[in-house]
């Protein structure tokens, strides 16, 4: 049996000169260009759709290269989300400011439920490191369970993806039936302060943009990372000629695992800052609906690239939104042309658009001027 | 940070300089105005709000498109009716209502995104709008921070109270004590049997009712269910109905599930001129859905019925029917919907300004006399007082009112010994 054919650092760069560059733009456009040029509110916006897109730079990880499509990735971005919320709700139900409750210092809908002690599985949210931790931990264990299930038994495909989009139904269904515990279908509302932070003011808006921002290139980072090492390789053979790879001697399931528990802990970071910048957390989240809509956020970006991802995601909502406010009757309509355009003309989405008109010219100037402009790296997090 | 703070001062600037321009066309129309020259538009608005000397905007959200788009359509036919008449008779303060209608896309975190959008960029004087409890409590904290006015028309479980809502709806207690007392008086009911849709509006209505039932009529609750929004299989609990036999069916099932347990319980032979089923989500908009024959003999509690006999209703039904087509129903919170412009204006008029803590401040006391379902007046915790009426459901589709409370009942949001 040979081994793969191991590159040097020389063939194998962390990135190519034009992946510096798509990344320079995406950064100059998310630090630079769109805070200087869109008022609080619409900025708040962008960083609610930047959240989605960390779905979606998952999403391009697990069925891009590693050709597992799951529908249900509204779990763990839903997880992620109810996670960060239960410790904000804990924060904002002092007993002062709950006072005209029945039981005081408990979060109000659980009051309405006639509910009149803090659950157990709700206490240790009072912490927010657990809180933190328990945003990465939690969706990756529910996703390394649901992985190893699965792709043990060789479940794949199709398969894979029914099941996940059950999943997806069944926690909508938990979820909106355990109001008491949950909030039920009006979720968890009125979200104030994080650690003594107001997080409603257009201050803390921006802030948390920032922070979102930086989470994300960080995400980029790893993703990239994942992408070109060994690991990355084997997904994509995985996805090209699964059996091969496993005659070839791999654990193909642990590989599989580790795709979608990564896909899941970035889903899970975006729920965890949806709910930071939104304010509130809902099952209209978690369903099968939104978890086929961060699909599309994929495929409209081009679901080979992890930079396509964010741009897809910003476009499919920019759309949205601008759709929406300037034909609110039939805004849906024209939403839906923009995917079945985007599908039938561009079967790569935007990146595939790119490729192969953008690219090429690109890549000739490059050249020209080699060597490659230094493109200094940007700082992970703020 | 530095960027964005010097984008702040950017786009404030940006702003003064954009709305410096608006003004330029404005002069021009100005002679052209018929409105009568109200008060100047820096005493009544001192907040930065979207008034100009010759127009107020308002805005709409609801759910245009979605599950919702059905029930609330008739709210938007109705706030836009009511607006285009306050229009023709002058407007509010001198000022003509432009609408900015959004759509909440039955989506809840859509309607806190559009309800930021209506205060923060349009700076909407008040916004009628929100229609499930999901979405107002999606919505209210935004329009708690950035101190906005939403007139919201649905009838709800209470236990809410807000300085920035005027709910033109009747709270539970308003509309479910008087109808058990009427359904045990009437009927002599001693058992009920609550079937509702799971989630905070039904429970909160069926532990108040339950509490009714046990504590002041002293009869039973035999049986309590229920079902997620949108189940359409009820022929579990139609035979736990059959098994009970509970003098009353005590109903809140809200949306498209209507139609599938009215159906179910017509083919499982239950007949509804035989058995009583009270329900408090029924109104002439689900009873489209429904279909008249499968849901007629059984009661509903509101406060607006269509067929309510009064001059001030004549007056909305012809116009409503004037402006939507003669096919449109109207139900109880549609009337709900019409009176939130009306009571805005007065309150208006009363405060002699736009800001929000002046309105809302005037708010309590307001006396609506035109309103279709009679007069109806703001209670300083910013519910209405308002009549409950019982009425049957006829296979026409519309209801004929066999109840009415004498008095007007007071709206208590927050009620002891119902909690």
């Amino acid at each position: 049996m040979t081994r793969a054919p191991s590159s040097t650092v020389h063939d194998n760069p962390f990135m190519k000169p034009m992946e510096w560059i798509s990344l320079a733009l995406l950064v100059a456009v998310i630090f630079l260009v769109l805070p200087m040029l869109l008022d609080a509110f619409r900025l708040n916006l962008v960083g609610k759709y930047l959240t989605y897109s960390f779905v979606a730079l998952g999403l391009v990880i697990c069925w891009g290269f590693g050709g597992i499509l799951s529908l249900g990735q509204g779990v763990f971005f839903g997880l992620g989300g109810y996670l960060m919320a239960m410790y904000l709700k804990l924060e904002a139900s002092s007993v002062e400011n709950t006072k005209i409750q029945s039981t005081p210092g408990i979060p109000d809908f659980m009051d309405w439920n006639q509910i009149t002690e803090l659950p157990w599985f709700w206490k240790p949210f009072t912490s927010l490191p657990f809180t933190l931790l328990a945003v990465i931990v939690v969706p990756a264990f529910f996703a390394f369970v649901i992985g190893t299930a699965m792709f043990r038994r060789r479940v794949g495909g199709t398969y894979f993806a029914i099941i996940t989009q059950a999943i997806a139904a069944i926690l909508t269904i938990l979820i909106v039936g355990q109001q008491g515990y949950t909030g039920g279908i009006n979720g968890i509302t009125d979200l104030r302060t994080l650690h003594g932070w107001d997080i409603r003011t257009d201050r803390a808006h921006n802030i948390l943009y920032f922070v979102n921002g930086g989470l994300l290139v960080a995400c980029i980072l790893f993703a990239q990372y994942v992408k070109r090492s060994k690991l990355g390789r084997i997904l994509v053979a995985m996805r090209d000629k699964e059996d091969r790879v496993r005659f070839s001697g791999y654990q193909v399931a642990s590989f599989k695992t580790f795709a979608f528990c990564l896909a899941a802990v970035f889903a899970a970071i975006g729920g965890a800052m949806f709910t930071l910048q939104v304010g509130f957390m809902s099952p209209s989240f978690v369903g099968i609906v939104p978890s086929i809509e961060m699909v599309i956020y994929a495929a409209v970006g081009g679901r080979l690239s992890l930079f396509g991802a964010v741009w897809g995601t910003l476009l499919v909502n920019w759309a949205k939104t601008t759709f929406s406010e300037s034909f609110p009757e039939l805004w849906l309509f024209g939403l839906g042309g923009l995917f079945i355009l985007v599908v039938l003309a561009f079967p790569n989405g935007l990146a595939g658009i790119y490729r192969t008109y953008v690219e090429p010219r690109l890549t000739r100037r490059v050249k020209a001027l080699e060597p490659a402009p230094a493109v200094a790296l940007p700082h992970a997090a703020e | 940070m530095a960027e964005s703070k010097g984008n702040g001062l950017q786009s404030a600037l940006r702003r003064r300089l954009l709305m410096g321009l608006a003004g330029v066309p404005a002069i021009a129309l100005m002679p052209r105005m018929s409105f009568a020259a109200g008060p100047a538009t820096a005493t009544v608005n001192t907040t930065g709000l979207a008034v100009t000397d010759t127009e107020v905007t308002v805005g709409i959200l609801h759910s245009a498109t979605g599950t919702m788009a059905i029930s609330e359509t008739g709210s938007i036919q109705a706030e836009k009716l009511a607006i285009s008449q306050i229009n023709e008779a002058g407007g509010v303060l001198g000022r003509k209502i432009k609408i900015i209608q959004e759509d909440g896309a039955s989506d809840w975190p859509t309607f806190a995104e559009k309800a930021k959008k209506l205060l923060v960029n349009d700076h909407c004087a008040a916004v009628m709008g929100c229609w499930t409890s999901a979405s107002r409590k999606a919505a209210l904290p935004v329009f708690e921070q950035y101190n906005g006015l939403l007139y919201y028309p649905t009838f709800y479980e209470g236990l809410e109270q807000s300085k920035n809502v005027i709910y033109t709806g009747q709270e539970a207690t308003q509309q479910i004590l008087e109808s058990l007392n009427w359904v045990a008086k009437e009927k002599g009911a001693k058992t009920f049997f609550f079937i509702g849709s799971d989630y905070i509006w039904p429970r909160t209505s069926n532990k108040i009712a339950r509490k009714h039932i046990e504590n002041v009529l002293k009869t039973k609750v035999v049986g309590e269910e229920y079902f997620p929004l949108g189940h359409t299989q009820f022929n579990s609990v139609i035979n736990k109905l059959k098994l009970t036999k509970p003098d009353v069916i005590f109903t809140d099932v809200v949306g498209g599930s209507n139609v599938a347990f009215y159906k179910q319980l017509k083919a499982a032979g239950i007949d509804l001129s035989k058995q009583t089923l009270l329900t408090i989500s029924v109104t002439e908009d689900e009873i489209d859905g429904i279909g008249g024959d499968n849901i007629a003999g059984a009661y509903s509690c509101m406060k607006y019925f269509q067929s309510l006999k009064n001059p001030n209703n004549e007056k909305f039904v012809a116009a409503f029917h004037k402006m939507w087509g003669e096919k449109t129903v109207i139900g109880d919170v549609t009337q709900a919907a019409y009176l939130g412009p009306f009571l805005w204006k007065m309150a208006v008029e009363k405060a002699g300004s736009f800001d929000v803590d002046k309105v809302a401040a005037a708010s309590a006391g307001i006396e609506f006399k035109e309103a279709p379902e009679g007069y109806v007046k703001i209670h300083p915790n910013h519910h209405l007082w308002s009549k409950t009426r019982v009425a049957k459901a006829l296979p026409s589709g519309q209801f004929e009112v066999v109840y009415e409370s004498p008095e007007l009942i007071e709206p208590n949001p927050f009620p002891k010994g119902y909690q």
